[in-house]
């Protein structure tokens, strides 16, 4: 097996790679997000619109919120892009990328595209992918790490062939307990602990699990995970491993820094504490609870008195939207919401309604229900990570 | 491979002939822009220094710039001391807690 480094060598080896002069990043407008130090700069990466530039090196774009408003799938070149560590592949061979399936397994083997696209069950699926942090600039009281407003999440339709389809080939060994996933991106000094997540076998083997190559009827685009990604439906996005090259199954418990220190929740319901307290237990992040927006409207807005059209997404972990439902009157009532077309249970669901507003400000909420009876509060959650922020959106406009 | 920089993929292919493999796709980055803030207190000037020397080898000093405004001492120290320790970040106590204090002043 090849390592990532030796890989990175023999690319760098191979005949007729294109060099090019990097380029610097385009001085461009800003825009500043209602938190402290929100001021983000809009940056055009190769392959992507201009993108709120949260950091550069490693790159972390945020989707602008607007784009939200444009359907339930997020164009590829909009969608928001986040990496851990510094060191991420900037040439890549289509041809000769191999993903090697390891571990504990009968028959372990190197897999090209080819061979994947070759595998028993290739399938599209329309799934939501959200950044663990998204929203953290709004915690408060506020938490150090990325500083995100609410565009770190996006829904593109992901095609590929289920995990179970490579896991078979390689045949499983009796005993295994998990699969741990890798990629070519890692860190720049090699004391840091490389990026590297784990399924337990069973989620792993459920059929929905999914190694990507395709992102909305193109190749994944390089930033979210070229040539090749895992897709998690209904899990935060640090399970969806970019650039991925390893799949290591294991007879005990994957025991790396980013499961076992990294991306954990307390171990409540809530996955939450008071406001500036350490949980007791924690446990690694897993489902997206039920979220949703507000997109043909800014906080702020003017808009005309009388009949106001809203329009919005909701998702939640895979459940699927029962219900989305809006309230003028800080929740004391709430109207139905009208759900729109159903790209399935994974996707985001856009919902219309109409507000009678009289002249004046109004603060319009907007709330979700999962098929699984999961809903949003009406007060924000904390904990200390600043993750799985869910709380019901509230939209500020002045009626005139 | 200078050729290769002028011609595009497809004319260095037919250059190479039929024994040529598609080229490696590559991908050009922007560079990061963003500086550290120098200091208002010149007392603060090695912790200034020591920031641009040892934070910039892993990320860019936009990861500070980002953090919420005047969180202080304490949770500069704590964020100094995660780079240390669990990143291994190689930086000796005395240049850590400089450089935590002059953040902590700083931003």
């Amino acid at each position: 097996m090849m390592d990532r480094r030796s890989l990175l060598a023999a690319m760098a080896l191979g005949a007729g790679g294109r060099v090019l002069a990097p380029l610097r990043a385009e001085a461009g407008e800003t825009v500043t997000l209602p938190f402290g130090n929100g001021e983000r700069p809009l940056v055009a990466y190769p392959g992507k619109r201009p993108l709120l530039q949260m950091t550069a090196r490693p790159p972390q774009l945020e989707t602008p919120f607007a784009v939200f408003d444009e359907g339930a799938i997020t164009p590829n070149d909009a969608f928001f892009v986040r990496y851990h560590l510094a060191d991420i592949p900037t040439e890549i061979d289509r041809q000769a990328y191999r993903v090697a399936i390891q571990g504990h397994v009968e028959r372990p083997l190197e897999l090209s595209l080819a061979d994947l696209k070759a595998l028993p069950g290739q399938t599209e699926i329309a799934a939501v992918n959200q950044c663990s942090g998204n929203s953290r600039g709004f915690f408060e009281p506020r938490i150090a790490g990325g500083q995100l407003a609410n565009g770190a999440m996006g829904c593109a339709r992901w095609t590929g062939v289920p995990l179970k389809s490579a896991l078979d080939k390689a045949g499983i060994k009796a005993g295994a307990v998990q699969v741990s996933f890798a990629g070519l991106d890692g860190p720049v000094l090699p004391e840091t602990p490389d990026f590297a997540k784990a399924l337990p076998l069973e989620h792993a083997q459920d059929g929905e699990v999914m190694l990507a190559w395709g992102m909305n009827g193109q190749d994944l685009p390089w930033l979210n995970g070229f040539p090749l990604r895992l897709v998690v439906p209904g899990f935060y996005g640090t399970y969806w491993v970019k650039h991925l090259n390893a799949i290591t199954v294991l007879d005990k418990p994957f025991d790396g820094f980013w499961m076992t220190s990294a991306y954990r929740i307390p171990d409540n319901a809530c996955a939450c504490t008071e406001p500036g307290k350490a949980p007791d237990k924690t446990v690694p992040i897993g489902r997206f609870n039920v979220r949703s927006f507000v997109t043909n409207l800014a906080d702020g807005a003017q808009v005309k008195a009388g009949r106001v059209p809203l329009r919005g997404i909701a998702f939640d972990g895979g459940s699927g939207i029962r219900a989305v439902e809006v309230s003028t009157d800080d929740g004391q009532s709430w109207s139905p919401a009208r759900l729109g077309q159903d790209l399935g249970r994974y996707a985001f669901r856009v919902w219309n309604a109409e507000l009678d507003l009289v002249p004046g400000p109004h603060a319009l909420r907007v709330r979700a229900t999962g098929n699984d009876g999961g809903t949003q509060p009406m007060e924000p959650r904390w904990n200390p990570p600043g993750y799985m922020r869910n709380v019901v959106e509230t939209t500020r406009v002045q009626a005139a | 491979m200078i050729r290769s920089i002028l011609l595009p993929a497809a004319a260095l292919a037919a250059l190479i002939g039929t024994a040529a493999r598609a080229a490696p796709e590559t991908y050009a980055l922007p560079e990061p822009t963003a500086q550290f803030r120098a200091p208002s207190d010149p007392g603060h000037a090695a912790g200034f220094q020591a920031a641009q020397e040892n934070c910039m080898t892993c990320h860019a000093a936009d990861y500070v710039a980002m953090q919420p405004p005047r969180k202080g001492a304490a949770f500069w120290d704590a964020e100094v001391a995660k780079m240390v320790k669990v990143y291994h970040a190689p930086i000796e106590a005395q240049q850590a807690k400089a450089i935590a204090t002059y953040l902590g002043a700083t931003y």
